[in-house]
């Protein structure tokens, strides 16, 4: 220690209490998972090698994971599209001068800081198939064959999906509003003055300008729907059988039901490998579509 | 009354549709929470109970400990929140304001973490409050969830845009490295790091799945779990389910109502998702 600057030893001392804890719950879990995802752990007998073989199971014998994963993706594919082209939507009107504005900025921001299950539990009771509300709005709408939503394995991803998207469209469209007064009015103005018309302003000066936040708006919309959870866990358990079990769900059943550590832990690294690669080619491929002034 | 053109009433019609969408569900819950059991299951539905049952939600109270879930979902919150702004800032300070080797390359390695999800380090943090028997605690619930990258960049970010000549003057004076971060620094940065105590409690406040991992007991549940469970118990009790589901959002709305202008922009700040 005497032949550091004092400089460093400050430096050191304003990084430990951070670093000391990086060093157990983030990097040495990090290294702790990566292990783990290597091994076989019930808690109860010790740990035993078993090298790849979590890995080859879950993709060659193990239908559940493969269901998990697909489901997984049809969530992430039934959010992300809803929640950016219905949160550009809304900012782009709610950044108008229009009457009671901040009333619907505030009532469409409103469900994203509620806590997930609270939501979850009333829309349970909204999707109920015999006495739920959204059946009697459809039967009064006329439609016949009301589905079953959560009793049924082809509505319950949908009914998940609804709730997910009513609950964090709002989060969008902040965003998207940010970025949309970020837009310099003098281009508007010089477009206008050159005869544009609202279509291709639009086009070409509204979206290529808000690119960008629309870039930021899809890979953290990505990201955390790979991570659904909690909407499962209170509308389904995942069910009916496994229609709505997702990834997550999948890496807390493991872990936590029936305490294979191993196994959970290689599933947490397929998630973590996945939400890696899809992010790293957003990024890869964002040149051809993303414009920064 | 000012002058709008047709087609921003169109616009604002639609705007109407999609606020009442926004809104039924939570009418609905506090609908459906005042609504004896009969009426419930009534056809058609009633929007407004005829005789508003306000026991139901007494009868909660009694049946779970929903005064104890709060507490405990607002000591975690608070808990993690102040920790995690003491030690992010202190981060922080070294990596934006101090020189030191391998400073860049220790900064990469946080900023590495933050593409990992929490499902990869809730495993082994699990393993280990189990191993310290810190299950049902609020040390378990707490501790595990201070360290995270995310505060120490954006925290980062932002002291790096603080003219050094503040620091140089009161150098000259003598003053202390810790009298730099705690006189200079901290007050100059409050906008970033009343967002990031906003960020880190409602967050902390939704979180479900981790207090749902450490805690069995009763006692130790936090507001999430507790309404998890109390819907386990009484699954198509929607009048009594409805009105905790009520109760448990009161907190966020009053918050919401409070802090919604700071809230917004802070999103705006950050782009940080509660």
């Amino acid at each position: 220690m005497k032949g550091l600057k004092k400089e460093t030893k400050v430096a050191w001392l304003f990084l430990a209490p951070s670093f000391v804890g990086f060093l157990v719950f983030v990097f040495g879990a990090v290294v702790f998972s990566l292990s783990l995802s290597f091994m076989d752990w019930d808690m109860l007998t010790a740990p035993k090698f078993v090298g790849l073989s979590n890995y080859i199971r879950l993709f060659t014998n193990d239908a559940t994971f493969l269901l998990v994963l697909k489901n997984t993706v049809v969530f992430v594919l039934g959010t992300v599209p809803s929640r950016v082209i219905m949160g550009l939507l809304l900012a782009l009107a709610l950044v108008k001068r229009i009457p009671l504005r901040s009333f619907f900025r505030a009532t469409i921001f409103f469900p994203v800081i509620v806590p997930t299950v609270a939501a979850a539990m009333v829309w349970r009771w909204i999707f109920n198939a015999d006495f739920g509300l959204l059946n009697d709005l459809l039967y009064r709408l006329g439609v016949s064959n009301l589905p079953q939503w959560l009793a049924d394995p082809k509505w319950a991803m949908v009914a998940i999906i609804i709730l997910s998207v009513w609950k964090d469209v709002g989060f969008s469209a902040v965003l998207f509003m940010a970025g949309l007064q970020g837009i310099p009015e003098v281009l508007y103005e010089a477009a206008k003055i050159d005869g544009a018309s609202r279509f291709q302003i639009f086009w070409k000066i509204t979206l290529p300008l808000l690119s960008p936040t629309m870039f930021f708006v899809i890979v953290i919309n990505v990201i955390s729907s790979f991570q659904v959870f909690d909407q499962a866990y209170v509308l389904t358990g995942g069910g009916p059988g496994n229609a709505t079990n997702t990834l997550v769900y999948y890496i807390y059943n493991n872990a936590f039901q029936w305490f294979k550590m191993g196994y959970a832990s290689a599933i947490a690294w397929i998630l973590f490998a996945i939400i890696f690669l899809v992010t790293f080619i957003q990024f890869k491929y964002q040149k051809r579509w993303v414009y920064y002034l | 009354m000012k002058k709008y053109k047709w087609r921003t009433w169109m616009l604002f019609a639609v705007l109407i549709v999609v606020a009442t969408a926004m809104l039924v569900p939570f009418f609905w819950m506090l609908s459906t929470s005042l609504k004896p059991i009969g009426e419930v299951f009534a056809y058609p539905p009633t929007w407004i109970p005829k005789d508003p049952q306000w026991s139901n939600y007494a009868t909660v109270w009694k049946v779970i400990p929903f005064g104890r879930y709060m507490l405990n979902s607002f000591i975690t919150s608070f808990c993690i929140t102040a920790l995690h702004l003491i030690v992010a800032s202190m981060a922080a300070f070294a990596f934006a304001r101090l020189e030191f080797p391998g400073r860049d390359k220790l900064f990469l390695l946080y900023l590495a973490t933050m593409m990992v999800p929490g499902q990869v380090t809730m495993i082994p943090n699990f393993i280990l409050v189990k191993l310290l028997h810190w299950t049902d605690t609020y040390q378990g619930l707490i501790i595990p969830n201070v360290f995270t990258a995310f505060g120490v960049f954006l925290l980062r970010q932002f002291f790096m845009t603080i003219p050094k000549e503040y620091e140089d003057a009161a150098r000259i004076d003598g003053a202390s490295y810790f009298h730099i971060y705690s006189r200079i620094i901290l007050p100059l940065s409050v906008p970033a790091i009343s967002t990031l105590a906003i960020f880190t409690f409602v967050f902390q406040w939704n979180n479900l799945i981790w207090p749902l991992v450490v805690v069995n007991k009763d006692s130790m549940k936090t507001l999430t779990v507790g309404l998890a469970s109390f819907q386990g118990m009484y699954g198509t009790s929607w009048n009594l389910l409805m009105a905790a589901a009520v109760m448990g959002i009161v907190p966020s709305t009053i918050a919401f109502l409070i802090g919604q202008r700071y809230l917004i922009k802070g999103i705006t700040l950050t782009g940080l998702k509660g």
